[in-house]
């Protein structure tokens, strides 16, 4: 049998860990400017670019992760791309995350009232201008705390890279557990890492909604 | 010529038609109330004139600057006319200075070293030079209309519209904005103003436009239109405001 002992799991679980880590950051950060420039067509003025965003979100919230993940693995080498499994779980993430922060932030820009788009279109600005001066300054502040939620259900959403063969913390788990034969205590610190990981994240989300709900102007 | 012409302008929100061909002729310079039940189409006309509305037939001009559909068109109207708002719409996340800073400098790209100069200039012409630090949060429902009037004089309009801008103050409030507002009259500002002060509009304006269902039902100085109004909608209107 195997001579793995408690801190050889844990330590090989931990060093797999980072991918995850690695691969939320890149899904969250890219997702993240991709879903900006997707609210900006969602919102825009132009009825061709809003109707694309608005296909394009609702191909991406309709359509497991899985499916998604499997199309930009499988599909790409189909076509010829033969993609390493990193870009692949990379890319469908962050396609997948763009969509759903832009939804998010969506809802963010339209609670801003009429009044601030009226006030300063009177005032000659542009649609980018107001954007950036006026109304995404605002929409933050209404927007971190369930962007910040999200960001748990992107670092939950890397476990399903394992199925395409990306080593992070979930394949890792099910190698030493073929290893070991200890899956208990296997998974049992997978779902602990897990935890560290996102637990944090959900405070957090929930102390700025406090935050933020008690001093409406940050001075 | 006029600073702004209105020619048969008409606008319906669905089948309900709001404005049924308006013309009105301003010059430069006059001072001009519009009146009327709510429902008269008198704000919808206001915002028709800024492009806040598009229009379904007609044509608008301000300074030579022709109301168009497309954002170049826009504005180059919206540089021409500024425009005040009943809720204020100051930008909260702004100080009152920036508030009036902002548009100078991103829209006609003055640099900020002229541009706060300016912004203290305009707060001090409402009134409230001391206040360019406050945040809108801070400052009363007065206090913060005279920085929208500040933040609209800045772009330096020929014209400015006021959309019942003090139906939102309370009572004691009201005169301190109607006072910045003689003052702009005074000094020449063309206005158009919507308004329920009855008082305000005799004293101050030039001509009074009484609208009625989409229509400029009456039109004159204000002695003649408060003193002998000619049709009975006026009459019965006066007799329910005065």
């Amino acid at each position: 049998m195997s001579d793995f002992s408690t801190w050889d799991i844990l330590r090989n679980l931990l060093l797999a860990a980072r991918w995850t880590v690695l691969l939320s950051l890149v899904a969250f950060i890219c997702g993240g400017i991709f879903g900006l420039i997707v609210l900006m067509l969602r919102t825009g003025r132009s009825a061709w670019m809003r109707r694309c965003a608005m296909g394009y979100i609702e191909l991406f919230q309709g359509t497991p992760l899985l499916m998604q993940l499997f199309l930009a693995f499988f599909g790409l080498s189909l076509v010829g791309f033969n993609v390493p499994a990193w870009l692949a779980a990379g890319l469908a993430l962050t396609l997948w995350t763009g969509a759903f922060l832009a939804e998010i932030w969506r809802g963010c820009v339209e609670s801003i009232p009429k009044g601030q788009w009226e006030a300063s279109s009177s005032l000659a600005m542009g649609y980018l201008q107001q954007m950036r001066y006026i109304i995404l300054p605002q929409a933050f502040r209404v927007a971190i705390p369930p962007t910040v939620g999200f960001s748990v259900q992107v670092v939950k959403g890397t476990a399903l890279t394992s199925i395409i063969g990306f080593v992070e913390l979930s394949k890792a788990s099910t190698m030493l557990t073929n290893a070991t034969f200890a899956p208990f205590t296997v998974y049992g610190f997978v779902a602990l890492i897990y935890f560290a990981l996102c637990w944090p994240l959900s405070k957090t989300s929930q102390a700025l909604e406090r935050k933020l709900n008690v001093a409406h102007h940050g001075h | 010529m006029s600073l702004i012409t209105v020619t048969d302008v008409r606008k319906s929100f669905g089948a309900n038609e709001v404005l049924k061909g308006i013309d009105l002729e301003v010059e430069a310079g006059e001072v001009i109330a519009i009146i009327g039940k709510s429902g008269s189409g008198k704000s919808t006309l206001l915002r028709c004139i800024n492009g806040l509305e598009t229009i379904n037939a007609g044509s608008i001009s301000v300074g030579g600057a022709q109301l168009l559909t497309d954002d170049i068109h826009l504005r180059a109207l919206r540089l021409k006319v500024g425009m005040i708002f009943q809720q204020f719409n100051l930008f909260p996340h702004l100080t009152a200075g920036r508030n009036v800073m902002l548009s100078p400098m991103i829209v006609k790209k003055t640099p900020e070293g002229e541009a706060e100069p300016l912004a203290r200039n305009m707060l001090e012409r409402v009134g409230l030079a001391q206040k360019f630090d406050a945040y809108p949060e801070q400052l009363s429902g007065g206090q913060q209309q005279r920085v929208a009037i500040a933040r609209a004089l800045a772009m330096q309009p020929s014209a400015l519209l006021c959309d019942e801008i003090t139906s939102a103050l309370d009572p004691e409030l009201v005169n301190e904005v109607l006072a910045v507002v003689g003052e702009l009259a005074k000094e020449g500002m063309t206005l158009l103003m919507v308004t329920h002060e009855m008082r305000f509009a005799r004293e101050v304006c030039d001509r009074v436009v009484f609208m009625h269902l989409g229509r400029v039902h009456e039109i004159g100085p204000p002695e003649e239109v408060f003193a002998h109004p000619k049709t009975p909608e006026l009459k019965q209107f006066l007799g329910m405001v005065q």
